[in-house]
């Protein structure tokens, strides 16, 4: 039996890093307001005070140099794990991230790895705005040469996370600003990692599929259990790394149910969910009883307002909606 | 000689008021008794302003909210600098400047409530949305001027920003542009001396922010940010020089941001109580009322009087503004292009 314990997915977060430095020397960490300041959201709490000023640095505010540097570092030997302040700062970083930290190994044919890591919170629901509020997973998925991570709950926290440290690829970590303070119980086995590629089948149902990640898996799970009440059976598909990402489970769970329901937390139009949402219908256009339904963000800015910013992203009812649908189409 | 001086540079520094309300006669700009009377009372604006956001904040009524506090002269100085058709890129810490060119109070209090209808700007006012981003709204003003100067329209922008932006590529691209069109365009960095957590000696190792303006072949000042007429007088000359044709200025307004980065922080986590006391003792207002009272300007209640009206003028704000009806659903989709995609448009129907 491996031991547990119960945290916070922030918590889990910081683990995986403190693990991973104590492991690796080339572990270093950089970014606004990391290191005294502990980061915007204490992902990297107490880790200035064990590591020291070295390894842990605060950088000027300056997005697009910070992953340059962490390609450069990179390629000179560490293993940076760069902290964006928020997703939405990758926009002034996405020459970094496209044109050089997707490519640079498949330019220089193999020769240099990239085994640096960017992390950044992001999502919608904190009322921050229409520029602070963006999921842009679907950008970076668009890309290839990028590995991408986006764990849901605190366990897959700090496996996935010292995965992608350890991993020679360069990856996007996305981290989920409403999940920080979310907890579950989280190994203690300083070798506990979960691989990329392997998305979790967190709900085992007979009736539809639901695929989702990060914060819209706790709502599928939600949905779920009112479903339940009313006799509709779900299965929950948790993709857990959009890249690699996991098709043969996703297409497994869709031929058993025959029917699915894809759910993205970003806006809908050339979403990751229509990607997914293809790869089922061509893998199990047989036996699909259903087309398979999406359910997304509204195609607008974030609204400021609390009371309309709701309405733009996907809620456990929605969701619940979506499968009514799917579960109720007559052919 | 293969080791010549290709060049030498020098930058200056102005302070014309000191802390004991003593002004430099020779420096002193002109200025009628009324008009610094209206420094003053913008600047008293400014912190009622500033004292009921942040006590509405804490009360739930408004979300979170950067304090303008210390940064008073830099901002009511520079503002009052300008002409009503200046065209003015403000980031998202510059309420002083919205209060001196007449933006309407309740709209600034709407838009920190979490609406952003209140950045619509009234008719007339040439103040563009505030830019939450760090300093990407620099090369927005940048191309303001050129599409003014392309326009033969004799305004010049101001664009405002922090120590922190001046880290940004925005920064360095947007300036160099500027000087190399040497357009009608005024840079105000409020070196606030911190970015969030991070003191200025992380943000740069240059020894002013100021001097960076001598790179891109224009001048750069830096001024006391907490003396009114110092900043007043380095505004005034650089605006009246981009509009005649003279180019960009950048110009450093020294100051101490009193207040933590916004009210979700707790700066005396990173920072001493200490440092945050000298500065008290530079506050841009008090070295303002002994400046007048030395010359008698305070006599009659006039102290008291100021504050009152003050306090009655963002009373009746914050009343207007809580009156507001919060927007619709469908207004979100109304704005977000000119004309919706048929997707959008069932979304808007809920559909
Ligand atoms: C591009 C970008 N990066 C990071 C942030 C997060 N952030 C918000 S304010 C701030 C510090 C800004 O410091 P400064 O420019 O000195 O302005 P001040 O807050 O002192 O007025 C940071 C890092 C942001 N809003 N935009
Ligand atoms: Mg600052």
């Amino acid at each position: 039996m491996t031991s547990t314990s119960e945290m916070t997915y922030r918590d889990a977060l910081n683990m995986a890093l403190r693990e991973e430095m104590s492991r690796d020397p080339s572990v270093v960490v950089w970014g606004e307001d990391v290191a005294l300041y502990e980061g915007a959201f204490k992902v990297t709490r107490g880790l200035l005070a064990e590591f020291g000023e070295e390894r842990i640095k605060d950088t000027p505010i300056s997005e697009n140099t910070i992953v340059g540097v962490a390609v450069g570092a990179a390629m000179g030997g560490l293993r940076p794990v760069a902290e964006l302040m928020t997703v939405n700062f990758a926009l002034l970083a996405m020459d970094q991230i496209v044109n050089h930290m997707a490519k640079i190994r498949s330019m220089f044919g193999g020769q240099t790895f990239l085994p640096m890591v960017v992390r950044m919170p992001g999502g919608g629901g904190s009322q921050l705005a229409a520029q602070h509020s963006q999921s842009l997973e679907s950008y970076f998925m668009h890309c290839p040469g990028l590995h991408i991570a986006y764990p849901s709950t605190p366990a897959d926290a700090k496996g996935l996370l010292k995965s992608a440290i350890r991993d020679n690829n360069p990856v996007i970590f996305l981290e989920h600003e409403l999940l920080y303070n979310s907890t579950g119980e989280v190994p203690n086995d300083p070798e506990f990692l979960v691989p990329f590629g392997q998305a979790n089948v967190i709900r085992s149902g007979t009736d539809v599929t639901i695929v989702a990640y990060a914060r819209m898996t706790i709502l599928a799970l939600q949905a779920a259990a009112d479903l339940e009440k009313e006799g509709i059976s779900c299965e929950i598909v948790d993709l857990r790394t959009f890249s690699p990402l996991d098709t043969e489970t996703i297409i497994e769970s869709a031929r058993k149910t025959g029917r699915a329901v894809v759910v993205e937390e970003c806006w809908r139009t050339a979403g990751l969910g229509g990607d997914i949402a293809h790869r089922i219908h061509e893998a199990c256009f047989d036996t699909l009883l259903a087309p398979v339904k999406r359910v997304a963000g509204l195609d607008v800015p974030m609204p400021y307002s609390r009371k309309i910013e709701k309405i733009c992203i996907p809620r456990a009812e929605t969701i619940a909606d979506a499968v009514r649908e799917v579960v109720s189409r007559k052919y | 000689m293969p080791n010549d001086i290709l060049a030498t540079f020098t930058v200056r520094r102005l302070t014309i008021l000191n802390e004991n309300g003593n002004v430099d006669d020779a420096l002193m700009p002109v200025l009628s008794e009324t008009e610094i009377r209206r420094m003053y009372e913008l600047m008293i604006l400014t912190r009622t302003f500033d004292e009921r956001a942040q006590a509405l904040q804490r009360e739930g009524r408004l979300g979170t909210y950067p304090s303008t506090l210390g940064q008073e002269a830099a901002q009511i100085g520079s503002a009052l600098a300008l002409h009503h058709s200046d065209w003015v890129f403000p980031s998202f810490r510059e309420m002083g400047v919205q209060l001196t060119l007449g933006y309407p109070i309740h709209r600034l209090l709407q838009y920190w409530s979490g609406d952003e209808r209140g950045q619509v700007s009234p008719e007339n006012f040439n103040i563009f949305p505030m830019c939450l981003s760090v300093g990407t709204h620099i090369p927005h003003a940048v191309g303001a001027a050129m599409a003014a100067r392309y326009r033969r329209d004799p305004v010049v922008v101001v664009a405002y920003f922090g120590d922190g932006a001046t880290s940004k590529g925005d920064f360095h691209e947007g300036f160099n542009l500027a000087g190399v069109f040497r357009l009608p365009v005024v840079f105000i960095c409020q070196n606030n001396q911190w970015a969030i957590s991070v003191p200025l000696k992380g943000q740069t190792a240059s020894a002013s922010l100021a001097q960076k303006a001598i790179g891109f072949g224009f001048e750069g000042v830096q001024v006391d940010g907490n003396d009114v007429f110092a900043v007043h007088r380095a505004a005034t000359e650089a605006i009246e020089k981009a509009r005649s044709g003279g180019g960009a200025t950048f110009i450093e307004c020294l100051t101490y941001r009193m207040a933590d980065h916004t009210t979700a922080d707790d700066a005396s986590r990173y920072r001493s109580p200490d440092d945050v006391a000298i500065w008290r003792a530079k506050d841009p207002i008090m070295r303002l009322e002994r400046f007048m009272d030395l010359r008698g300007m305070l006599k009659d209640g006039y102290v008291e009087q100021t504050k009152t009206f003050a306090t009655s003028t963002i009373d009746e704000a914050v009343r207007t503004m809580e009156a507001i009806p919060p927007p619709l659903t469908a207004e979100m989709f109304d704005h977000t292009c000119a004309v919706l995609n048929p997707r959008q448009v069932r979304q808007r129907e809920g559909g």
